[in-house]
């Protein structure tokens, strides 16, 4: 546990000793809130309520949160402190959930830093703040699954580009999974319980359980699953690696 | 100690390091030497837990590598090929990391970080960041990292790489001054540094070990070892040379540009040097010059390498 702090000091650390994490919560800041004035009709709407903010969410972490993953591996093996990382007396798991929690904390303080419009919405009206904190929660656990992914993609490679790019695509499926679209192109030829499966992967319908104020056990267990498997898979591309 | 049995490593269907097995006790200074490729940095990469080795295995102090990695990393202290570390972060900063995952508390943090920055010198630039340091100092950085723990055992690929002759020098003495009670291996093609530091050195050609003596042992293998070269006052070239490949001392005989012969030992008869003075005594023949040779380093690297360029 030592050894998960100490590297989860460094890399939360390291955000900061780049613009790096000063870019990124401004654009988070600027975009978030952007999305939610003019295209979610904050005011238009009448309610007070924070939807039209969380709604854009799984959209605004499609490319911003493989931006923040994009380096925790890739960036390691381009420089060779991989090297130097992995020769240390400590567990790949020390590596993997050290790297993934500072990341974490880190788009957990860039959410955090909207609460302004939570003071807001409270200063307009009477929203559901139970329903209010639930979303923040969720979205930070949706966060958290998409950094999942990206840990894992940033290890297969030592181009941060690359990570990007595979991390954004994986996540859109994901995203996409409940959506006629893609549920659509299996139907007919898949069984049903395939089907239900493929459903209930989608990671926009358990966020939006989620934002309507209920954190029920199935969700969390769906975001924790998500992101124990995915950092699962990562230890195995790195041992994989380490093999080859 | 560390021991190493039948290690081999394949990428795809390259077979990299072959069936390679030895020990190191404490004390010693081994050098691994080799061409580009030849497998000594996959070497060490497995050795220290880096790298997984297709088959063989690696125990450090006892530890295994595969079954006991963190015990047996612990026992190391590593300097990667290139020296990569954290370039983000201030040489201090670096340093304190290093120290707690190493198992330093408290003020025992500050004493090993003082203790690795006193060693490598460098204290000047302790509150820099890594990025902004020469390439030798961030070497240094990658040697403070190393030693920071005090480890039994070091591991230092290519640690001079980069460097410029006082930084050679620097480095160099300081491997000299921790080797009485630590094992250290080092990786170079920097045939002088065997002889500047390693007691023993293992040339490694397409994975597999080639040689493996002392410094002055491999020397003692070249073909120039114990020969003479040597002139004669008055005497043609062509009859000192015809006269000595008439000695049964005498494999073979050079002629050296600008004057002289070259007398290359019979390996079996050993010395040719008292033979060529009895020679010499019996034609009334005077030496203008007579030098006998110890054999040269670079000229075993050549011969067990098969002669590739590095």
């Amino acid at each position: 546990m030592k050894n998960i702090t100490i590297i989860l000091n460094r890399e939360f650390a390291s955000y900061f000793a780049t613009p790096v994490a000063y870019v990124f919560i401004l654009v988070f800041l600027v975009l978030s809130s952007a999305f939610t004035f003019y295209l979610g009709q904050f005011y238009e709407r009448g309610q007070a309520d924070l939807l039209p903010f969380f709604n854009f969410h799984p959209w605004l972490y499609l490319f911003l949160v493989p931006a923040v993953s994009m380096r925790l591996w890739s960036e390691e093996r381009a420089s060779g402190s991989i090297e130097l990382l992995l020769t240390l007396p400590i567990t790949l798991w020390d590596a993997i959930l050290g790297k993934f929690l500072a990341a974490w904390l880190f788009t957990g303080l860039a959410l955090l830093g909207t609460f302004p419009l939570w003071v807001s919405v409270n200063y307009l009206g009477e929203p559901d703040n139970g329903a209010i904190a639930a979303s923040y929660v969720g979205s930070w656990f949706m966060a958290g699954a998409f950094l999942a992914v990206g840990c894992c993609l940033s290890a297969l490679t030592k181009s941060q580009i690359v990570a990007f790019i595979l991390t954004g695509t994986v996540c859109l499926l994901l995203v996409l999974a409940g959506f006629p679209l893609v549920l659509n192109f299996f139907q007919g030829w898949v069984p049903a319980l395939i089907l239900d499966l493929i459903a209930g992967l989608s990671i926009i319908a358990h966020f939006m359980a989620i934002s309507k104020g209920v954190l029920a056990l199935t969700d969390v267990i769906y975001f924790v699953a998500m992101i124990g498997l995915w950092l699962y898979l990562t230890r195995l591309v790195l041992q994989a690696k380490s093999a080859d | 100690m560390i021991e190493v049995q039948n290690l081999t490593k394949q990428f795809g269907s390259m077979t990299v390091v072959k069936d390679l097995s030895f020990e190191v006790v404490p004390g010693s200074v081994l050098g691994f030497l080799g061409p580009n490729g030849a497998g000594k940095s996959t070497t060490m990469k497995m050795i220290t837990g880096f790298l997984t080795p297709s088959s063989g295995s690696v125990r450090i102090q006892g530890h295994c590598i595969a079954s006991h990695r963190q015990a047996a990393q612990a026992e190391m202290g590593y300097l990667p090929e290139g020296a990569p570390c954290y370039e983000d972060m201030t040489v201090a900063a670096f340093l304190k990391f290093i120290a707690e995952i190493r198992g330093a508390r408290g003020a025992l943090v500050r004493q090993w970080v003082d203790r690795a920055t006193d060693t490598v010198s460098l204290r000047a630039v302790l509150h820099q960041r890594i990025e902004t340091l020469s390439k030798g100092y961030k070497r240094r950085v990658g040697l403070a990292q190393a030693l920071i723990h005090d480890p039994s055992i070091l591991i230092l690929d290519e640690p001079t790489d980069g460097l410029d002759p006082n930084q050679k020098h620097q480095v160099r003495q300081m491997i000299l001054d921790l080797s009485d009670q630590k094992i250290v291996i080092i990786s170079t093609h920097i045939l002088e540094e065997v002889s500047a530091v390693c007691s023993r050195a293992m040339i490694i050609n397409a994975g597999e070990i080639v040689l493996d003596d002392t410094p002055e042992g491999l020397c003692q293998r070249a073909e120039g070892h114990l020969s003479v070269s040597l002139r004669i006052n008055g005497v043609d070239d062509e009859v000192l040379s015809q006269t000595c490949s008439e000695l049964p001392q005498c494999r073979r005989v050079a002629m050296i540009d600008g004057g002289g012969v070259l007398v290359f030992p019979a390996e079996a008869l050993g010395d040719p040097l008292t033979a060529l003075q009895e020679m010499m005594k019996a034609n009334n023949w005077q030496p203008e010059w007579i030098q006998q040779h110890q054999g040269q380093l670079d000229e075993v690297f050549r011969s067990a390498t098969g002669g590739r360029l590095q």
